[in-house]
């Protein structure tokens, strides 16, 4: 019981698989986020190939009206470096996580502080790869690729804002220190949660990105 | 165990034959009814579906008997010991997850073959025809005799007739269950189906998947008739033109290409048969030669030529209301909401919406005398 | 969280009643209050479900009606189907989960209360938000399954599927929620000794129930954003013009919605888990499998979600998959029935009211299991899907069992949830009027069905000779509701004259029935040990007869969570943020912009609540982030 939880040293749960409830709420949320992500990645790729007019990932058209040639849209490199960033702060959140619980307050601020920027970077590529995108012609309302594209992309993003903005929470906690080891399982749960939204994109930018 | 079960299981097989005798002889009180079928593909169905009901009766008699022998056998009186506390019986069990296996297979395996069956329309020369779904009315074409009409679809007796089907705007489905179960149709995608007509008549269908607020009232008729009958209303429908015509008592009819006097011809009719028709078919008009020269101009000017074509024979496709080629001898209108007699027909003309609101035709303000005109018009497009 | 915000714990002594008013009732954490609060909810909604029906068989009982225009009966029909399952079965079956199962495995409350407590709060906005359409003339009206692309913007251009969408999505939340709490609480908090095999069947079935919900839900919450996308910002995910397919709805719809009637059904299969043994005075028969059969039902409820879809002609590799693993769920169902039928076999049969609706439950859901073997088969299907012979099937076995089996609860719990009894004469004669009603309502349907009557139609020519079993099941649905009526009035009349109820009436074998009725706030003076199933049964024997009555303790150095307003202010958030979408083209982005930031304060607020041992008749809290 989580009162139970409380009044005892840490490490002391009383709960029947021995497991802290939060931790258990966390994989159990996780694992539906699982099927809500596979929902929008089918629709994905169900839909990309099902455009009526372009611009297209990965081929050029041309619009037969208007002569105009859109080039195909997907560009590789700074979403490379934004995918190689959040894998890394995935790391990075491991290390925090370990200077939480060893009450290492620098390693870690330094290493929660090295996550979050990561994240800032990754939502930051996010929001140009989008701004260019609209410049160059995709919109949701364009065609099928721009509608399952920023659809997936974009709850994706979403998620990691959120991410973003929890992990600041625990910055600003562990500023003030307020996240002694007692309190890193809440580092943790965050940790969890950001470790989920990255294996969430390593399947979306092959999908998106890299598969033709 | 209990009341004998070799006697239920004959009891079992008779249970659902009396039914079906029971119900075959009500079918007639049943104009619709999926248990008399009157084509190969709905024998089919009828078929498994007696399959499914005798298996399911069987099922039910011992499961729901047991219960039943359970609750009376058992009942507790005030003062009974504890009964014997028992938690379980693995062969029982056993037997009894392998049993209901063993009659799902025998579902199965018939079942199976039939979905194949069913998914591919029969050689033998079928005869093709395109259904098109509207909101809340069913267009039919014939692309190999380039022929359009609306609501009631005539097709030869003993013939295989192929549907290819499609929605001009939402899923709709076709519904024809003395013939065929129903397939959905869809704006984006074809489907298929396939039927055979045995005898001649009229039946009826209906739309079968929820489409809007007149759903209810999308209803079709199939007129089968024989070969020769059918051959014969083909080259009619190909002769019909825009104008009105004169009624003839002789029933040669002169297939004008295009422009000339329309002979109005007095084809025999097939008696509905079998189907409960209470339509009164209409009769040939008695033309007032002023009232439907009267109607032909108000078509026009009303502004029905910008929806509905008065010609069958190559009539433009993407219409919004359906083709009124042969819309005076129809025995509905509204895709079956009213019969079709000539006071309905004008009432229709004038309020559309009173009769079947939120179809696309608008009340036009049409005045009675105006719509006297148009019914008399309309009478000779039959 | 908010552990350690203060570095000390602040508790305080409970007192021996638990405080009453408005006030507590609005900052509840209680799962038991929990569960009451989804009680109000679910009456009122299945009342006004009830009344939706009534309505529907009014304008059906003769041909050519006009007692409801067209657009109202669509609406009427969509509500009728929206409110039964989101807004009476599921918050009944809530209502169980959220009184009983801390109760069974021995817990004082739920792993996480005060998100509980925003459950049942984001319920109740929800259902309200969702019939909030009446309100405007424009309640959601393309059935409850919303088929695109009747609901794009191009054939539903008015409000009407915007707040079923919405609402949907908001109840959803509801749900995950609950699902997650549920699934932690099942695992975590169960007393010593109760390993899962020994767990109450009723909490074995709504641990898979949870299981269903969490995988269930986010595809239909990822549909309606669809959808949504397609209404608001101009996509064309189900829009065929702009190259998307009408039948992806069908496809994600469904791979909700099949598990969801499981999620319907599995909690009234539990509550007859209960109550047949108890009332047969022996044990159930058969619990392995009985476990069993329920997880590999769940399992297999993911893979037949097609044959709802037979007549969109998928083609027959597609049609046999779907058609032959249907019938291989009705295997573990069908030993889910026997097995019930073996615990009655040879026992020494209570026919108390509980246990009418129990047998009723079991005679009514083999119907309805029947009619679905015979749906599984697409070839005689295609005759039945979209008739009144579906109607007839999913009514037995959503009402036939699932509201049987709630109403067996009902009478079941009623004692520890309220403690009173309710009057066993009242409760025969509702079983009775239930029971008559029902048949006469929905059997004539099979038949209808079978003689071409197609479904979610505002009327039917004459002719066709539908009219006599229409009148026959109108009558039927007014008897039906005479039997509520008898409910309500039983209810109504032993609230105020019954004498108090003993801990436990029914000679029950789970631990809810150890402590008084009804329970007080932190359920069990202390944690019982578990050591077998039955336990209390195990107990009474070892006494050699009847426990004594349970006494009422003071509840002294008991901790338990605090009450909180904050599950509530967060829980405002969700229908703001959708009336602000909707209002979006008068106000621009300022309605979503005040819902997410209230969102943001509800939940920031929640986790790093401080103590409140300064403010009197609050009991002190431990700080504990829950």
């Amino acid at each position: 019981m989580t009162d139970v939880a409380h009044a005892a040293p840490a490490g002391h749960l009383e709960t029947s698989t021995g497991l802290d409830s939060r931790k258990l709420a966390i994989w159990t949320f996780l694992g539906s986020e699982c099927m809500f992500f596979a929902s929008l990645i089918s629709t994905y790729v169900i839909y990309r190939h099902r455009s009526l007019v372009g611009p297209f990932p990965h081929t050029a058209w041309t619009d037969p009206a208007t002569g105009q040639v859109y080039e195909p849209i997907i560009e590789i490199p700074l979403v490379t470096v934004g995918t190689a960033l959040l894998l890394f702060s995935s790391l990075f959140i491991v290390l925090a996580l370990y200077g939480a619980q060893r009450g290492n307050r620098k390693m870690l601020l330094g290493w929660l502080g090295a996550t979050i920027c990561c994240g800032l970077f990754f939502v930051g590529m996010q929001v140009y790869e989008f701004t260019h995108f609209v410049h160059k012609g995709l919109t949701l309302q364009r065609n099928m690729f721009g509608a399952s594209f920023f659809t997936l992309t974009g709850f994706h993003g979403t998620h990691v804002s959120i991410g973003v903005i929890w992990l600041i929470t625990m910055f600003v906690l562990a500023l003030r220190k307020q996240l002694p080891p007692e309190n890193a399982i809440n580092l943790e749960m965050a940790a969890l949660y950001w470790h989920f939204v990255d294996v969430v994109w390593i399947i979306i930018f092959p999908v998106v990105y890299l598969m033709q | 165990m209990f009341l004998g079960s070799r006697v239920t299981r004959r009891l079992s097989w008779l249970i659902p034959l009396l039914a079906l005798v029971v119900i075959a002889a009500c079918a007639k009180d049943f104009p619709q009814t999926t248990l008399a079928p009157k084509g190969d593909l709905a024998r089919i169905e009828d078929d498994l579906f007696y399959t499914t009901v005798k298996w399911a009766t069987l099922v039910f008699i011992l499961v729901e008997g047991a219960l039943v022998y359970a609750i009376f056998r058992f009942r507790g009186k005030p003062g009974d010991p504890e009964p014997h506390q028992i938690h379980g019986n693995t062969i029982v069990e056993i037997i009894w997850t392998v049993i209901p296996a063993l009659i799902l297979v025998m579902i199965a395996v018939p079942t199976v073959k039939a979905i194949f069956k069913e998914n591919e329309t029969p050689k033998g020369d079928p005869l093709t025809v395109e259904v098109i779904g509207h909101q809340w009315w069913w267009e039919f074409r014939y692309p190999e005799f380039k022929l359009t009409t609306a609501n009631e679809l005539h097709v030869p007796v003993g013939r295989i007739i192929s549907l290819k089907m499609g929605a001009f705007d939402v899923v709709h489905s076709f519904w024809l269950p003395e013939f065929a179960g129903k397939r959905d149709v869809f704006p984006n995608r074809e489907t298929r189906l396939w039927f055979n007509a045995e005898e001649p008549g009229e039946y009826s269908g209906q739309c079968a998947e929820f489409c809007g607020i007149q759903h209810a009232r999308m209803a079709f008729r199939v007129v089968a008739m024989p070969p020769a009958d059918f051959q014969g209303w083909l080259d009619h429908m190909k002769s019909i033109t825009t104008q009105s015509a004169a009624p003839s008592a002789d029933s040669v009819h002169t297939s004008s290409a295009g422009g000339g006097v329309q002979q109005e011809s007095t084809q025999a009719r097939q008696a509905p048969g079998g189907a409960a028709s209470d339509s009164a078919k209409p009769a040939p008009p008695q033309a007032q030669g002023s009232d439907v020269a009267q109607g032909q101009k108000l078509f026009l000017m009303k502004g029905c030529v910008g929806c509905h074509s008065l010609v069958a024979y190559n009539a433009p496709k993407g219409m919004l209301g359906p083709n009124l080629a042969n819309v005076g001898a129809r025995s509905y209108i509204g895709a079956g909401t009213l019969p079709n007699t000539d006071e309905n027909l004008a009432h229709w003309i004038r309020f559309p919406q009173e009769v079947k609101h939120g179809v696309l035709m608008p009340n036009l303000g049409v005045t009675e005398d105006e719509a006297k005109a148009l019914v008399a018009f309309l009478r000779t497009h039959r | 969280m908010a552990t350690t915000v203060l570095g000390h714990e602040a508790h305080g002594v409970a007192p021996a009643h638990e405080k009453t008013g408005l006030w507590s009732w609005v900052t509840t954490v209680d799962h038991k209050r929990v569960a009451i609060l989804y009680g109000i909810g679910a009456l009122f909604f299945f009342l006004l479900g009830g009344i939706e029906a009534l309505l529907i068989r009014i304008q059906l009982a003769r041909p050519d009606n006009n007692f409801v225009s067209p657009e109202f009966y669509n609406q009427l029909f969509t509500m009728h189907g929206t409110t039964m399952i989101f807004l009476a079965v599921m918050p009944m079956s809530q209502i169980f989960f959220n009184y009983i199962i801390p109760l069974m495995i021995g817990a004082r409350d739920v792993a996480f209360p005060r998100l509980n407590a925003f459950g049942v709060w984001v319920f109740l906005l929800g259902g309200l938000f969702v019939n909030a359409g009446f309100l405007f003339n424009a309640a959601p009206d393309a059935g409850w399954f919303g088929y695109a692309n009747l609901t794009s913007t191009q054939f539903s251009p008015g409000l009407n599927v915007d707040f079923w969408m919405f609402g949907l999505q908001i109840l959803g939340v509801s749900s995950l929620a609950a699902a997650v709490n549920f699934f932690v609480t099942i695992i975590n908090l169960r007393a010593p000794g109760m390993r899962l095999m020994r767990m109450p069947m009723f909490v074995w079935m709504s641990f898979i129930t949870m299981v269903l919900l969490l995988l269930a839900f986010p595809v239909i919450t990822v549909a309606l954003i669809l959808l949504m996308f397609d209404r608001f910002f101009g996509t064309h995910f189900f829009v065929p013009m702009g190259g998307g397919d009408p039948i992806l709805w069908q496809h994600l719809f469904w791979i909700f919605g099949h598990p969801e009637v499981y999620i319907l059904i599995l909690p009234a299969f539990g509550i007859i888990s209960e109550v047949l043994p108890v009332f047969s005075r022996k044990p159930l028969f058969g619990y392995a499998a009985m476990v069993f059969s329920g997880v590999f039902i769940a399992f297999l409820g993911f893979g037949v979600w097609s044959h709802h879809m037979f007549s969109t002609g998928m083609g027959p590799i597609a049609d046999t998959f779907f058609s032959l693993a249907t019938m291989l769920i009705a295997i573990p169902t069908g030993v889910k029935i026997f097995n019930w039928i073996g615990t009655v076999w040879g026992g020494s049969l209570q026919l108390k009211t509980p246990m009418l609706f129990a047998l009723g439950f079991v005679a009514m859901f083999i119907m309805g299991g029947l009619s679905g073997v015979m749906h599984a088969s697409p070839p005689a299907d295609l005759q039945q899907t979209d008739t009144y012979f579906v109607v007839a099937h999913f009514h037995y076995v959503l009402f036939g069992g699932s509201i049987f089996g709630l109403v067996a609860g009902a009478y079941y719990w009623w004692p520890k949830m309220f403690g009173k009894l309710l009057d066993e004469g009242l409760g025969k004669a509702h079983f009775w009027l239930q029971l008559v009603g029902f048949n006469l309502t929905f059997f004539p349907m099979h038949l209808l069905g079978l003689h071409g009557m197609p479904r979610r139609v505002y009327t039917y020519p004459k002719g066709l000779g539908f009219e006599r079993m229409n009148e026959m099941e109108t009558v039927g649905a007014f008897v039906l509701a005479l039997g509520f009526a008898v409910f309500l009035y039983n209810v109504w009349k032993t609230w105020r004259t019954a004498p108090p109820a003993p801990a436990d009436p029914w000679n029950g074998a789970t631990l809810e029935w150890s402590i008084p009725s009804p329970p007080q706030e932190w359920n069990f003076p202390e944690i019982p040990a578990v050591t077998g199933r039955d336990p209390l049964w195990e107990a009474k024997r070892q006494r050699g007869g009847p426990l004594p009555e349970p006494q009422r303790v003071s509840g002294q150095g008991i901790h338990m969570p605090a009450p909180s307003y904050w599950p509530l202010v967060t829980a405002f958030s969700l229908p703001l943020l959708f009336t602000g979408l909707m209002l979006s083209s008068k106000i621009g982005p300022w309605g979503i912009i005040v819902a997410v930031a209230l969102l943001f304060f509800g939940i920031f607020n929640w986790l790093f609540e401080p103590s409140y041992t300064s403010i009197p008749g609050v009991r002190g809290k431990t700080g504990h982030s829950h």
